[in-house]
Formats: structure tokens, C-alpha cells, sequence
């Protein structure tokens, strides 16, 4: 089953500690209990493995990979392997000499978050001030010819301001710009009723990252990613369950998507105790919902089962109690009265965020 | 635009990657991969920015038996293509 399977992405979480505590935060919510890092010498084993398996990208994520101490050391052996090498950062804890370093190490890409173009909000958000500190750091990336994607959540809060994204990553020289609403997962679940744009919100900000889009073509890509709470369809999650990408968390754990461990009753291994080969074919949570003999109706017989998949695992799990159920996201999904009823949410006032715990 | 004097190369986010695991090329780029047929590769691995349009389709039209036309066409639409994706531009 698995012979046409090939991973072409790696997402190393590094770690999940992090300076920010943005409010929809994809790590998982029990973060904080996971504290065991994978040492040096893991992480190279674990990339050479990957691009034996096919893989040709590897994300250096977390949290915040900047933590890490041998980072320097990780682009190096990523780039031995000839992946291409792209750090996900805050941009916080960076100093312009340590961004050298990397470059020289192999770096081939950087994507930065902001929180938002207005510092107050984008503080606020973060519950730190980091800000001004990430447009120093996005200017570095441009100063030493690096790649730059500005990656900007989008949320009921910020969603308005779509336009002025778009002009501040110009400002910036982004290469690219990811405008893209959280999915409702990890911290942006139980921050969702704060987080959801209302339709009028979404359908504005749409018509403003397409008319971009057109307009800096071949300057400047633009992603816009919308919340499948408003689509009625669901998205193909992951390019689907154990197909293109594999996760490897701070402590080991290897998953088809980042919130894989957060489904009751899967079991992954460890890249510690196991190869990766043997990990992305054979590890019981991988295979439990690749092809179609896990779907149910009314995914089992639907004509777009091979385009999405049936949707997200995990959004499956914590809204319809169900791993293997249609998405709720899905107009045809038993569940999808779910997904309805938190829409309305989105047009009443937003209650306070929870922001995500500061340490374990 | 794209002419027969304009000098390619594949831009600096973008990397030509050989795949040993079906001897082809990818091109590879920020959350991006593309799979290269056999007459992309070739013309992207002459896309360095020292050769213009012409001569790369000269080189092709050397190495193989189709028409330069054709040649010169199917140069022209995939630059114009990867130009529009941001990942190859033109040297200045």
C-alpha cells in the first residue's frame, strides 16, 4: 500500500518552547508536558534518514528553533543531505551574527511570523513585545540574500487589515506572504470563538489578497488560507494522512501531522527506538488512515474521497469525538452542525484569549 | 518580457535538486516542489544566467532531433511560467 508513498517534507519541531504565546498556537496544549529534546546526533540521523525516504525540504520549526543551541549544527547536516533548509521563526531570539552563521551553514530559506502590521495588537497577541524586533530581523534576512516568506495568522481581529499586510511585507521585500487563518486546532480550539472571522470579514479580505496577488505576480507570492468553518468543504489535510510529509516533535515522536499525538488510541513510534523508513510504513498510526478502507460514509463513496482525503484526522477527532469520521468541516459530514454552530460565534463579541501557557 | 536576449537563471530561492530516487531533477523552493520532465530539466539546467535564450535553445537544437522552433516554444513557455512563480528571473 505504502510503495507509491514518498515524504517530500520533513517538519522538525526542534522544540515546543517558545519566547511568544500567541493565542492560536498549533502546538499541542499539553506542551508543556512533553519536555524531553532529541539530542544533536538524533536530528542528524533523522534528516539523513528522511532524504534517503525521498524527502528534498525539512522545516526547522517548533516552537521557537532558535532555542536551540546547536542549530548551526542541524542546517549543516540538512544541507550535507542536500534538503533544502528552511527555518520557521519568531525571530526573536536572533542576533544578526548567529543569522550569518546559519547562512553560511547552508540556510536556505527563512519564514518569519508577524502577529500583526499594528505593534499594539501584534504585542498584545504574542504577550510579548516582539514586534520591532522581527522587523529588524526580516531586514537582516533580506541584508544577506535570503529568501524571506512573512507568515501572518489571520484571525477575526486582524483580518481587516489584510490590505496593510500585504503593503508591510512589500515594505519588507518578502518573497512571499502567507495569509493564513488559523486552523482550529491545538490553541486555536478553545480560542476559536475569538479567533473565527465573521463571512463578511473573510469574503473582504479575499477579494483584497487577490486583487494583490495578481498584482505582484512574479514579485511577491501570496498564500491565503481560508477557515474551513466557512467552505462547507474540508481541506486536504496534510496532502493527506501519511502521504507527503512527516512530523518528528521535540521528543521523538514521529506523526503524519503535527497534532497526530493528540488522537486517542494511534500509536507512533519514536525516531530513538526506530528508522524512520520503518516509522513512515509500518508504524500503526501512519497506516490508520491512509487509503480509503477507513472512511466511512459519507466519505466512503464520495467523488471528492481522493482529493480531500475526508478532511483533517484531528478536527474530526475534537469535534465529532471521532478520528475516522468525515470532517466536520464538510457540508455532507453527521457532524458538521459542529462547525455551523461555532460560526455564529463569530458574530458576537470575542471573549478574551487564552494565551498559551508561558513554560512548563 | 522574456526575448532571445534575455539571460535566465534560476532564482536565488530556488534550488535544482537531482533525485536519486528517479534520476530526475525537482525544483525546489520555499513550501515548494516541482517535479521536472526530462526537457525542463534540460533547459533549467542551462539557466544560469550566462546564456541567453538563443544560445540555449541552440544547445538544445544540437543535442536533439526536434525543429529549433518547437524548441525555441517550448524554451519560451516554461520560462514564462517559472518567471511568473518567481522561480527563475531574468538576469539583469
Amino acid at each position: 500500500m505504502t510503495a507509491e508513498l514518498r515524504p517530500y517534507t520533513l517538519v522538525a519541531e526542534l522544540t515546543y518552547r517558545c519566547p511568544l504565546r500567541c493565542a492560536y498556537c498549533s502546538n499541542p496544549v499539553d506542551w508543556a508536558r512533553h519536555p524531553a529534546h532529541l539530542d544533536t546526533a538524533t536530528w542528524l540521523r533523522v534528516f539523513a534518514e528522511a532524504e534517503a525516504l525521498g524527502v528534498v525540504q525539512v522545516h526547522l520549526t517548533g516552537g521557537e528553533p532558535l532555542l536551540r543551541p546547536d542549530l548551526e549544527t542541524l542546517v549543516a547536516g540538512a544541507r550535507d543531505r542536500d534538503l533544502y533548509v528552511q527555518l520557521v521563526t519568531s525571530g526573536v531570539p536572533l542576533a544578526r551574527p548567529r543569522l550569518v552563521a546559519l547562512r553560511a551553514a547552508g540556510l536556505d530559506a527563512v519564514q518569519l511570523s508577524f502577529q500583526d502590521v499594528r505593534p499594539g495588537p501584534a504585542d498584545q497577541l504574542a504577550g510579548l513585545r516582539a514586534h520591532a524586533r522581527k522587523r529588524t530581523v526580516a531586514a537582516w534576512v533580506k541584508e544577506l540574500g535570503l529568501p524571506l516568506t512573512v507568515n501572518v495568522v489571520l484571525h477575526r481581529g486582524n483580518i481587516d487589515t489584510v490590505g496593510d499586510v500585504v503593503a508591510f511585507a512589500e515594505t519588507l521585500g518578502a518573497d512571499r506572504l502567507e495569509l493564513a487563518n488559523a486552523q482550529y486546532l491545538g490553541w486555536a480550539l478553545p480560542n476559536r470563538d475569538a479567533l473565527l472571522p465573521t463571512r463578511e470579514q473573510l469574503d473582504a479580505a479575499r477579494a483584497v489578497a487577490l486583487a494583490a496577488r495578481e498584482r505582484l505576480r512574479g514579485t511577491m507570492e501570496i498564500v491565503l488560507v481560508v477557515p474551513d468553518y466557512w467552505t462547507d468543504l474540508p481541506k486536504p489535510c496534510m496532502g493527506g494522512w501519511g502521504r507527503r510529509t512527516i512530523v518528528v516533535t521535540p521528543d521523538g515522536l514521529a506523526l503524519p501531522c503535527h497534532a497526530a499525538h493528540t488522537l486517542p488510541g494511534l500509536r507512533f513510534g519514536r525516531v530513538t527506538e526506530h528508522r524512520l523508513a520503518e516509522l513512515w510504513t509500518d508504524s500503526p498510526g501512519f497506516n490508520a488512515f491512509r487509503g480509503e478502507a477507513w472512511m466511512a460514509e459519507p466519505c466512503r463513496s464520495c467523488v471528492h474521497r481522493t482529493r480531500d482525503f475526508g478532511g483533517c484526522r484531528c478536527q474530526a477527532y475534537h469535534l465529532a469525538g471521532d478520528a475516522a469520521a468525515t470532517d466536520p468541516a464538510c457540508a455532507l459530514a453527521p457532524a458538521h452542525g459542529a462547525v455551523v454552530a461555532a460560526r455564529a460565534a463569530s458574530g458576537r463579541p470575542a471573549p478574551a484569549w487564552r494565551h498559551r501557557e508561558a513554560r512548563p | 518580457m522574456i526575448d532571445h536576449a534575455s539571460r535566465p537563471r534560476i532564482a536565488a530561492k530556488a534550488r535544482l535538486r537531482f533525485d536519486r530516487r528517479t534520476d530526475g531533477y525537482l525544483l525546489v523552493a520555499p513550501e515548494r516542489g516541482l517535479v521536472l520532465n526530462r526537457s525542463a530539466s534540460e533547459i533549467l539546467r542551462l539557466c544560469t544566467g550566462d546564456h541567453t535564450v538563443a544560445a540555449i535553445v541552440a544547445q538544445l537544437a544540437a543535442a536533439h532531433a526536434d525543429a529549433a522552433s518547437r524548441i525555441e516554444a517550448d524554451v519560451v513557455t516554461l520560462l514564462r511560467a517559472l518567471v511568473a512563480r518567481g522561480l527563475v528571473e531574468i538576469a539583469p
